[in-house]
């Protein structure tokens, strides 16, 4: 398992295991913010720069200071803590000095502590012990996977206004309906690699 | 908040604002642990205690924790939780434990506890707190065990590992497999929703009789 090369690692987590559509992480803003394109490409990127950066560090943290203290039990607490510090420092940072990017991003960022992608990726890694470059490889694939999915859902969203759904059905049902069809297609991928 | 009696938070937990349908709060794991019964029950017993406990001691710190760092309180109350299933299941049910993975952890970003934590337990005393975070984990066990049962039974002809569809039974492989989740979900969804507007329906029915 930890042989696999980073690049195959990143085309895997995009589309053969990505984390939305086979590893069902981060549904909840999935359904709540997928409402259009715009806004759901923000979210992505924020997610995307937040997971690949939190994934490194937590990599960095549990290798040289959990595990050489014997707390790999404490590792929820602590990923959770960094990333929950990442978000926040970023925030500050961006306020200062990106203006214009804190615009596009500011809203999403304090979002993205609770989605479950970002914890998710770092306890995958944690358990198929990746090294630093396939974390690396690993987080950033996992984000661009979420924000494409959730570009496309947004995108089928759109179309949804203008077409007659049973009451009942109506939200977050057909949104999942919508979400088992895109994850049909994207098994097609599973031929070409597997991971885990 | 005016008092709330344990009755109201059963329902309400569990029926009129079930956390999985109605609120499509927790989904994650709704969705991950499902292709199992044994899963899925073990997943929502965790889910019940973690919700359960971390609700009494946010309820109980409530006077104590200052505004703008409760979320991060919370947070930290529910990993000491999740951590303490997590040794648990580790020590006890191996097995089970392995098949959860990493979604055992991921109860911490489950919305529903934090949902509950937020909206319930910092305005209310923790007997009640703790019971409505029962309740509530019930009502997302009962949709979880729902999804299980046709997914284990279509994908694998079992139920809690045993064989009961006889010799002559072909797995539906795509129930076990992501887009049997989505569907299945979405099946239970609908159904509930359905069933609710009648409720609703003929409940305002009678109410216009009885004008």
């Amino acid at each position: 398992m930890s042989e696999l090369n980073p690049f195959v690692l990143f085309t895997a987590s995009i589309f053969t295991s990505n984390m939305i559509l086979a590893n069902f992480l981060g549904m909840c803003s999935f359904i709540a913010v997928s409402k259009d394109i715009k806004t759901s490409l923000g979210l992505g990127q924020a997610v995307t720069f937040v997971l690949t950066f939190t994934t490194v560090i937590n990599y960095l943290l549990y290798k040289y200071v959990l595990i050489p203290m014997g707390l790999e039990y404490l590792r929820y607490i602590v990923f959770i803590i960094s990333i929950a510090a990442f978000v926040q420092l970023v925030e500050m940072i961006v306020e200062r000095h990106l203006p214009v990017l804190h615009h596009a991003l500011g809203i999403f960022l304090p979002l993205i502590t609770v989605n479950c992608a970002i914890l998710g990726v770092s306890l995958f890694m944690v358990i198929r012990r990746y090294s630093l470059v396939q974390s690396l490889a690993f987080g950033f694939g996992s984000g661009v996977g979420w924000t494409m999915a959730i570009v496309a859902l947004a995108g089928l969203k759109k179309r949804l206004n203008e077409s007659r759904v049973p009451k009942g059905l109506r939200g977050a049902g057909i949104t999942l309906i919508i979400t088992g069809l895109m994850a049909l297609g994207f098994m097609g991928f599973s031929g070409m690699m597997q991971i885990s | 908040m005016a008092k709330v009696k344990a009755r109201d938070v059963f329902v309400m937990g569990i029926w009129k604002e079930n956390p999985v349908v109605v609120q499509v709060l927790g989904i994650c794991s709704a969705l991950a642990v499902t292709n199992s019964m044994s899963n899925a029950f073990v997943m929502g017993l965790g889910l019940i205690f973690v919700t359960a406990f971390s609700e009494l001691t946010v309820s109980l710190l409530r006077k104590y924790t200052p505004k703008h760092i409760r979320m991060m309180v919370q947070v930290l109350i529910i990993s000491a939780f999740v951590i303490i299933v997590d040794i648990y299941l580790k020590a006890y049910l191996p097995n089970v434990s392995k098949a959860l993975g990493p979604y055992v952890g991921l109860i911490i970003t489950n919305c529903i506890i934090m949902g509950r934590c937020e909206v319930f337990a910092q305005k209310n005393r923790p007997m009640i707190s703790f019971i409505d975070g029962i309740f509530n984990g019930i009502g997302y066990t009962a949709v979880l065990l729902i999804v299980a049962f046709a997914r284990e039974l279509l994908g694998f002809g079992t139920l809690f590992g045993i064989p009961v569809m006889g010799a002559s039974w072909v797995n539906w492989v795509i129930m076990i497999m992501p887009p049997g989740a989505f569907f299945m979900l979405a099946l239970v969804v609908w159904g509930i929703n359905t069933l609710r507007d009648r409720q609703e329906l003929s409940k305002s029915a009678e109410e216009v009789k009885a004008r």
